[in-house]
């Protein structure tokens, strides 16, 4: 058992660190507050009709026979929703996309029709008695036949339309780039398929929409990582007003940017109640969430590296088509339609760069951006970790010396890269360093020499990637029009206690835990005295929400800077309590001091109860302790880490074995190392499953091939090791405590060092995930499958 | 069909259809919302709940089979002395994070330490290889079952700090 027991690191986390999660009383009880759990008097159920096919017109739709059934209280239609305009709606890349499918379905499982009943059987019963007559149309499967001449146009709800064409993007400098390639020694090409993976949260996506017919405001209970976002879009959809709109996003059974979107179940439950005057809950099944809602990935890709002899890189280019499915409804800040994938050129010095991206539609679900990949940034990762690998296959050199020999050096930050970003800080080698040491890296050579001499196939892998995130500085990001700053409110009671009220939203991360912190580690008050509120419209300050692992940098940062604001309020109103000038009064955890006589202070608690007394304030100082702030990021934040894999592959049967697993994180300042070990954890087991086993595939006609958790894969305890974590620490210059953020590190870092040990064990350049037995097994044997 | 099924100490009587699901049944009908569902094919466990001791999804059994069974739910594991030590292992060890599957794998784990007092890894990953856990990649839930096994006594409240206080 020794192999997994709490490991005793050094730690520089600021104030409390490992603090036990205030949510977690509630959880260990069932008491936790999903949205399948709110039950309302005379609540009603819903239940989706979906289309079985992923193309077809729809020539009739027969609701009789389910208006009929004794429980059923409302069928809408495409057409019912038509007449008050919301057939289609906005997706959050500025597209349109079917609420309920009028003309055409577009893609399997795409929302047909939905039913509300007395209860949840009556509602799947009914579905089942709606007749839909299909003409069946060819589909468009394969995204590199969408821009064929003769492929059928998708998106003929678009006037003019003729092809499957969505954006063309580019980053960096084409001709210098295209100089470099051309008098490099050394250029290696690879064509590479990231798939569609899918975020799978255990929680399924749903909501309670209850309209209240006398006073008409709408309280929606839903599945939702950005609770304002959601509501300001409802408002602007459906025309409802924004302050009679109430988003509550209660406990959340995971997000990874599942939830980010609004989906077309939760407008026809809105629509449902507004019909029916009672509350309407819909929640989706497994099936359902695998098949319609957004998906992630499905990046085709084809990079350059280009190189001395020597192994200096010096430049990358990259093509990719982007499959996004039916609708464009990828979740991204609007001037990047490829998300933050010009991150592709990672932790290298290289002289230059260039990227061009084409989007196309297929009939298949849409969505784009999700399961933790950092707007695209789990893509750029794995390309230029994987290049990096081939160019080392290339060159006959080891791995982790050309990575050691390439990466950025610490008197470079703040590093402005080829592609337009500034990453903050990093001292690189010294992160690459810590993981090869902590994994004996020239010892398992030396295995892996004895192990092939027996004939054995054991692989060692290696990723070292930058992030981007954080979410963003609202001159250059928006998400429809919303710029990606964020509130937060903090009131400290007579009594000294406190609450602070976030924009941001937990799906698990615990914020009710380290926000505490956050304000703890500024005021001095304890972390127990605070309350944390978020996840209500109605009671929380206006923010974009938790995804892109932006809550830390964005939302963490308001958090800091509100409590200085009353930190700088306490001082004033110290100063009246004292009797002396606030210039005369320093700062320690929790107190204001006379400079010169640390026994005349003022303990916060003893300030918050003078605030709200009858002490005589300065001119223009109101009563009170309490502030707001709205945070606008300087600058995204780039967390940084160094990853490395072991793996044995069974020479008969392809079957790969994640035997270890190192990662050394760099995410700046740690709040809660627990926490912060608890996501990286999480997030390697999302690597080794895109690495190894998850896959949404279709056939020829569009039926997903993936539709449930027999066929989705997901890991379980037995396919993962007990991860082996370090942590190095650079602080972010323009955070207000340092933090970079971590949530997403170790999805987007792992794929590529899983891949590169399992490739590094067969001795092939490449071959594409999932890497399952029976790929990998054929890449053994110099056979590729058909891509997906 | 009437069905009287004994839930968490204590026998519950109702009229339910004979499609009913146990996890429906016990979320829908008794309110107790602890016991989660995540799939449509028994491969997530997050609605694992003991009958008569032994886990069992409770999505992929009938409330009418339950007739005549002990139950128990996540509700089920706090006594009157405090928190199961697999409860408090939980928090101990941060073997949770959005706490959806958390319910079903403390229920495993009791059942398993119930069996196996002192569990080796292997055993403990076995255990919980029928649940899905899509936010902890299961290393903390392994030392949270750890923990337990080694803190067999509930009087685990009083060797630990409650949660959310300072240290
Ligand atoms: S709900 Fe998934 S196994 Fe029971
Ligand atoms: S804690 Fe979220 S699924 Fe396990």
């Amino acid at each position: 058992m020794t192999a997994v027991e709490e490991p005793v690191v050094e730690e520089r986390p600021i104030g409390y660190g490992r603090l036990k999660r205030k949510e977690d009383p509630r959880f260990v009880r069932g008491k936790g507050h999903y949205v399948d759990d709110v039950q309302l008097p005379g609540m009603l159920h819903g239940a989706v009709l979906r289309s079985p096919l992923a193309h077809a017109r729809i020539v009739s739709i027969d609701t009789s026979a389910a208006e009929a059934h004794p429980k059923v209280r409302a069928v809408i239609t495409g057409e019912a929703l038509a007449g008050l305009g919301l057939a289609w709606m906005p997706t959050l890349s500025m597209d349109t996309q079917a609420v309920l499918a009028t003309d055409k379905v577009r893609f399997q499982g795409q929302e047909v029709a939905f039913v509300v009943a007395d209860d949840h059987y009556a509602a799947r019963d009914a579905i089942e008695l709606i007749d839909v007559e299909y003409e069946p149309l060819p589909p468009v499967i394969n995204a590199r036949h969408a821009l064929d001449a003769d492929a059928p146009v998708i998106r003929d709800d678009q006037e003019g339309r003729t092809d499957n064409h969505v954006f063309d993007w580019e980053a960096g400098d084409k001709a210098s780039t295209d100089a470099v390639f051309a008098d490099a020694d050394v250029v290696v090409a690879q064509d590479m398929l990231y798939p569609r993976v899918h975020p799978a949260p255990l929680e399924t996506c749903g909501c309670v929409a209850d309209m209240d017919p006398v006073d008409g405001k709408l309280t929606l209970w839903a599945t939702t990582q950005a609770p304002h976002a959601h509501r300001t879009l409802y408002a602007m959809v459906a025309g409802l007003p924004e302050h009679k709109i109430r988003v509550i996003s209660p406990d959340i059974g995971g997000g990874f940017g599942n939830k980010v979107g609004i989906y077309p179940g939760y407008v026809c439950a809105i629509v449902g109640s507004i019909l029916t005057h009672k509350p309407v809950k819909w929640v989706e099944d497994r099936s359902e969430n695998l098949m319609s809602t957004s998906f992630a990935r499905d990046y085709h890709m084809h990079g350059e590296i280009a190189a001395t002899r020597e192994g200096r890189i010096r430049a990358v280019r990259v093509k990719v088509l982007a499959d996004h499915g039916a609708f464009n409804a990828t979740a991204q800040p609007t001037k990047y339609p490829a998300g933050f994938f010009h991150v592709f050129t990672g932790s290298y010095d290289i002289e230059a760069a260039h990227c061009a991206v084409t989007g196309v539609y297929t009939n298949k679900a849409p969505g784009g951006v999700a399961y933790a990949c950092s707007f695209r940034v789990t893509e750029a990762v794995y390309l230029i970790e994987r290049l990096v690998d081939c160019l080392a296959d290339e060159l006959h050199t080891d791995p982790a010396e050309l990575r050691m020999k390439n990466l950025l050096r610490p008197e470079q930050f703040p590093y402005p890269s080829k592609t337009g970003w500034e990453y903050d800080s990093g001292d690189y080698p010294a992160t690459l360093r810590k993981t090869l040491e902590l994994a004996g890296y020239d010892a398992l050579r030396r295995e892996q020499a004895e192990r092939r001499a027996r004939g054995e196939l054991m692989g060692i892998g290696l990723s070292f990637f930058t992030e981007t995130v954080g979410a963003g500085p609202r001159k250059d990001m928006d998400i429809l029009g919303l710029g990606m700053a964020d509130g937060c409110e903090l009131r400290v009671h007579p009594t000294g206690k406190a609450v602070v009220r976030l924009s941001v939203q937990t799906q698990g991360q615990g914020h009710e835990t380290t926000f505490a912190q956050i304000v703890a580690e500024e005021l001095g008050i304890p972390p127990e005295d605070i309350d944390v509120v978020h996840g209500d419209t109605d009671q929380t300050p206006f923010g974009l929400g938790t995804y892109g692992s932006r809550s830390t940098p964005v939302s963490g940062a308001a958090a800091a800077m509100v409590a200085r604001k009353v930190r700088d309020k306490a001082r004033i109103i110290a100063g009246a309590m004292l009797e002396v000038s606030t210039e005369d009064l320093e700062w320690e955890k929790g107190r204001w001091f006379v400079k010169g006589d640390p026994t005349a202070s003022r303990t916060i608690q003893e300030i918050a109860l003078a605030a709200h007394g009858s002490l005589e304030l300065p001119d223009g100082v109101e009563g009170h302790l309490e502030a707001t702030t709205v945070y606008n990021p300087p600058n995204l934040t780039f967390p940084y880490g160094a990853y490395l894999c072991v793996v044995d592959v069974d020479p008969g049967t392809g079957a790969v074995t994640v035997r270890r697993f190192v990662a050394v994180d760099d995410c700046g300042t740690r709040i809660n190392p627990m926490i912060i070990e608890g996501q990286v954890h999480g997030g390697l087991a999302d690597g080794v499953g895109m690495a190894l086993t998850e896959i949404i595939s279709f056939d020829e006609d569009g039926n997903c091939l993936s539709g449930s958790f027999m066929d989705y894969l997901v890991p379980t305890a037995l396919e993962v090791p007990a991860w082996e974590l370090d942590h190095t620490v650079t602080p972010s210059p323009h955070h207000p405590i340092g933090a970079k953020g971590v949530g997403e590190s170790a999805t987007v870092g792992s794929p590529p060092a899983i891949v590169n040990a399992v490739l590094d064990a067969i001795g092939v350049r490449h071959a594409d995930m999932p890497l399952t037995p029976g790929r990998v097994w054929l890449a053994m044997h110099g056979g590729v499958e058909a891509p997906q | 069909m009437q069905v009287t099924i004994n839930v968490n100490g204590e026998d519950h009587t109702a009229d339910v259809e004979p499609r009913h699901l146990l996890v429906r049944f016990l979320r829908d009908d008794l309110g107790l919302t602890g016991t989660h569902w995540g799939c449509d094919t028994s491969n997530c466990g997050t609605c694992v709940v003991l009958l008569d001791g032994e886990p069992v999804k409770s999505c992929t059994m009938l409330a009418v089979m339950a007739a005549g069974h002990q139950v128990r739910t996540v509700e089920g594991l706090e006594t009157a002395d405090g928190l199961d030590p697999v409860q408090q292992g939980f928090i101990e060890q941060h073997g949770l994070q959005c706490g959806f599957c958390t319910p079903g794998m403390m229920l495993t784990a009791r059942a398993l330490l119930d069996r196996d007092p002192d569990p080796s890894e292997q055993q403990i990953r076995e255990a919980i290889s029928g649940q899905l856990c899509r936010c902890t990649g299961y290393l903390n839930i392994v030392r949270a079952v750890q923990w337990a096994a080694h803190h067999p006594a509930a009087a685990a409240a009083a060797t630990a700090p409650s949660a959310g206080s300072t240290p």
